[in-house]
């Protein structure tokens, strides 16, 4: 149970609309331990990315309980949840989303400015992660320089900072050619070797199939939940 | 922490360079324009206490009243009813410093081959203290000249260049209506009055002398003003009040009569001259601030459109860690910085103007400490105050939503 990064109980989740109370998520249920590599999948309207959203402490639910890493979120106060975000959770999007006017260096080591380090560790430590991910010799570009594989490389660096337990990827290949795709692929699979827990939200079963474990959800329940059964499973093993 | 964050904001500035500018030039026309008004308005209360300081403080002066003869009155001061023994009981009164009866009247001067006319004052000589009058070279004449009526005088400024030019007129003699007279000293210069008058183009001489040889009347010891000061201000309006009454009842005055005399406060005057030009520079600063309140808009409007174009930057920064206060300080940071740049520029704007304004005009200008000190905390309040809306604004962002913002 301590083992749990992620622990979920009849988690409900609901928006209020002119026509009502609308339901997005109805009683999930999920555990995720220490070391997992989950892909959500599912169509969309589905509630995953609303699921996402709450995992990553942006969304708190409307009932049910989550606890993070051990923690209650739901007793958690908006500095708290940023600092969980900071030091516990890297995000990976979909649209890289680095920001355009700051350096790959910069770009990367920005989570550290929030954490409090100071300016020649951040600079140390951004190094290292651009290196982690093959793009020491990029430091000083701007991410209108480099091609799209490449800001999603500097996107896993800036999630890697702070060294958090969990990664929590929306889409992360949604914008990237099949080839592209296998590398971030094959980048995160590593990662998950090192013991970093992922989830991975994707609608493409492909890509899905280099996580251990698949969750689906189909109107805002989980429908399945199971190994990925495939030449992936040895790897795992 | 707020190191880098204040290279963000410095990033952020630089981005968009043109705008900041602009943006930047509200405060600096505002600071500017108070700096500006403020040197100006110090420079003209500080010319009309100069004038004020130059004619002498708590005076009164009494003027004799305009006769009238078949109808046909004179000016003020025209008449003859009032006398030296006037003056002399004046100085009895509770509250008098010092009382001058004054005679004067305008006279040819001469001086070898120069001529010169001016106004030639006779009195004694405690109108030099009544006037805070002081003297340039030589001796002022004293209460012996006026008693003996001996030929002495003193020479204004303007008076000397025209008749001695480069030579020292002490102990040399002019001649004032023909009359042969001594030149004891010269006067301290004086400067302009508060009408523009030159009040270095003056002879003084001493009364007796005057009301014999120069300005002789029928009516011996007649004076036509006598100049009174009072100690303090605070006596001036109950002195004011004895006076008229002692110089009713000295002149015989029947209850329903009018005042033979005028009486006139100079301090009042010189007092209400000076609150006008106080007002005048207090409007002028009011007018300027009006443009720091307009600078100050124009940073909040610019931060609000900036917050809206970086809505997606506040997004990313909130997903992986940013407090709100972070943004907030983030976003305050970059308005405080714009407004205190400006400011800087803005004061020496102002400082140039305020030269450039004494140089080609002559206006005297007085830069002070304090009204910079003034200008430069206020354009930082407003940095603050206007900052920080859209700071907040930033802070709240839902970060899901911001995320999503194209």
């Amino acid at each position: 149970m301590s083992d749990d990064v992620i622990d979920i109980q009849a988690l409900y989740k609901s928006y209020h609309t002119t026509a009502g109370l609308f339901p997005v998520l109805k009683d999930v249920n999920l555990n995720i331990t220490s070391g997992e590599f989950v892909a959500i999948m599912g169509p969309s309207g589905s509630g995953k990315s609303t699921f996402m959203n709450i995992l990553g402490c942006l969304d708190r639910p409307s009932a049910g309980h989550y606890a993070l890493a051990g923690r209650n979120v739901a007793e958690l106060d908006k500095d708290a949840l940023a600092l969980l975000r900071n030091r516990t959770i890297g995000f990976v999007f979909q649209g890289f989303n680095l920001l355009p006017r700051m350096s790959l260096l910069d770009n990367v080591s920005l989570p550290l400015i929030y954490a409090g380090t100071q300016h020649e560790e951040r600079r140390q430590r951004g190094r290292e992660m651009l290196a982690k991910v093959g793009l020491e010799s990029y430091l000083s570009s701007l991410p209108s320089q480099i091609s799209g594989g490449q800001q999603q490389r500097v996107a896993i660096a800036r999630a890697l900072v702070n060294h958090p337990r969990l990664i929590l990827a929306d889409e992360p290949t949604g914008n990237l050619d099949s080839h592209t795709s296998e590398e971030i692929m094959a980048l995160f699979e590593a990662l998950n070797r090192e013991g970093i827990t992922i989830v991975l939200v994707t609608h493409e079963p492909d890509i899905a199939t280099h996580a251990k474990r698949q969750v689906r959800f189909l109107d805002g329940r989980i429908v399945s939940d199971h190994a990925t059964a495939s030449l992936h499973a040895e790897a795992s093993a | 922490m707020i190191l880098a964050m204040l290279g963000e904001a410095w990033r952020a500035m630089g981005a968009n360079r043109l705008r900041t500018l602009l943006t930047m030039l509200g405060m600096v026309i505002g600071v500017g324009a108070v700096v500006l008004m403020m040197a100006v308005g110090q420079g003209a209360q500080f010319a009309v206490s100069q004038s004020i300081s130059a004619m002498g403080s708590n005076l009164f002066i009494v003027l004799s009243g305009s006769p009238s003869s078949g109808g046909i009155r004179s000016a003020s001061g025209g008449g003859y009813t009032l006398n030296v023994s006037d003056a002399d009981a004046i100085t009895e009164l509770p509250g008098v410093q010092t009382v001058a009866p004054l005679i004067f009247g305008n006279a040819q001067i001469i001086y070898g081959p120069n001529n010169w006319n001016t106004s030639v004052f006779g009195t004694t000589p405690s109108y030099f203290d009544a006037r805070s009058w002081t003297i340039a070279s030589g001796y002022p004449f004293a209460d012996s000249d006026v008693r003996s009526a001996t030929r002495v005088a003193l020479l204004g400024k303007t008076v000397v260049q025209n008749l001695f030019g480069d030579i020292d007129p002490v102990g040399k003699t002019i001649r004032i209506k023909q009359s042969p007279f001594v030149v004891m000293g010269v006067l301290g210069s004086k400067g302009q009055s508060l009408d523009g008058r030159d009040q270095d183009d003056t002879i003084i001489i001493p009364l007796t002398t005057a009301q014999r040889k120069i300005f002789g009347n029928q009516f011996a010891g007649s004076v036509r003003m006598i100049m009174v000061q009072a100690e303090t201000l605070e006596v001036m309006p109950s002195l004011e009040k004895s006076m008229t009454g002692l110089l009713r009842q000295r002149h015989r005055l029947r209850d329903d009569a009018d005042n033979d005399f005028f009486l006139r406060n100079l301090t009042a005057v010189a007092d209400s001259a000076a609150e006008t030009t106080r007002t005048m520079s207090l409007l002028l600063g009011a007018i300027a601030s009006v443009s720091l309140l307009v600078g100050g808009i124009g940073i909040m409007n610019i931060m609000l459109v900036s917050v809206t174009e970086r809505t997606r930057e506040i997004g990313i920064r909130l997903a992986i860690g940013a407090r709100e206060h972070d943004i907030l300080l983030q976003f305050l940071l970059e308005a405080i910085i714009i407004s205190l740049a400006g400011c800087l520029i803005g004061l020496l704007v102002g400082i140039g103007g305020a030269l450039l304004a004494n140089a080609i005009t002559q206006t005297a200008v007085i830069i002070s400490g304090g009204s910079a000190l003034v200008a430069f905390s206020v354009a930082a309040a407003v940095g603050v105050f206007f900052g920080f809306y859209p700071a907040r604004k930033a802070a709240q962002l839902d970060p899901i939503e911001a995320l999503r913002y194209q």
